[in-house]
């Protein structure tokens, strides 16, 4: 392979730039939460990219835990953005403001 | 021109694109799909740096299982709304562009102030990927990463049992007093709940 690894690198700062504009600008619950995906994948290429730098795989294993974790992420927060719909019949995430002072 | 290189040059632009379209999407399930794009690419992406098993992976968990959950929870909701365009704060959307912006920038420069153009190991699949991938990873995993792995199978049953909780439909529970003043009343009469 003769790509260096900041090529990739840099293409997950990309990446993650863009899904933490996402989380920013969009409204819409679930459009944040892919949002929110997006940011992981980023990270979980850097760390491949890492592993591959540094010879040993190290950083496979983190990728694969950080992967286990954003499944388990992905389901108690769909979970929570059903239950939001239900009661404030939106996933618009202004409309969910009454802890708001 | 190195394959890899032909490779990134071809997925890059293809990943940077379909995130950016995951954005400018009114509609969430385009947004999903572009999304499962740019997992596919991420995954090829894991193929060129030597992780196969993570390419694998990836397709499975992520564009797979996790993608469907999205789509199943965007039906749930109904997909026919279209996001309202008030902003309640102002000029939010240029500030978070614009930081966006600075964050790449920050990061760029911290990569190039790294890393410089270092380059891996040319005998990573050799050496370190030794006997194939799946092999030398659950080396890894099953010996030093013993104790995280096992934690996360805890990590999974507890998020299991919470989605199960979250997403049941509650009623509120009712007293021994409630009960007994349903069955002297009949249905009908007694405490409303």
């Amino acid at each position: 392979m003769r790509t260096p690894i900041s090529y990739f690198v840099a293409l997950s700062a990309i990446l993650f730039a863009i899904g933490t504009v996402g989380v920013l600008v969009r409204k819409n619950a679930l459009v944040i939460f892919m949002s929110v995906e997006l940011q992981l994948n980023a990270v979980n290429l850097a760390l491949v990219a890492f592993s591959r730098m540094h010879g040993n795989l190290n950083g496979q294993v983190l990728a694969f835990l950080s992967m286990v974790v954003a499944a388990a992420e992905v389901v108690v927060g769909l979970a929570i953005i059903v239950n939001v719909y239900r009661r404030l019949h939106s996933a618009n995430v202004d409309d969910a403001s009454i802890l708001r002072w | 021109m190195a394959p890899d290189h032909i490779v990134f040059w071809v997925f890059a632009p293809i990943s940077v694109g379909s995130a950016v379209a995951v954005l400018f999407q009114r509609n969430a399930v385009h947004s999903a799909l572009f999304l499962i794009v740019n997992f596919f690419t991420l995954a090829v992406f894991y193929l060129v740096l030597g992780a196969p098993f993570l390419f694998a992976v990836q397709i499975i968990v992520y564009a797979g299982a996790i993608m469907v959950l999205f789509l199943f929870v965007i039906m749930l909701l109904g997909v026919d709304r279209d996001e309202s365009l008030v902003e309640r704060l102002k000029g939010q959307r240029p500030t978070a562009i614009l930081l966006g912006l600075g964050l790449a920038a920050e990061i760029f420069v911290a990569v190039r102030a790294s890393l410089g153009l270092a380059k891996g190991p040319a005998d990573f699949d050799q050496v370190v990927n030794e006997g194939g991938n799946a092999e030398a990873l659950s080396r890894v995993l099953f010996r030093d990463y013993f104790l995280p792995f096992e934690v996360t199978s805890i990590l999974l049953i507890v998020a299991a049992v919470a989605a199960m909780v979250l997403a049941q439909k509650r009623e509120r529970a009712r007293t021994r007093a409630e009960a007994e003043a349903f069955q002297v009343a009949g249905p009908g009469g007694g405490v409303p709940t």
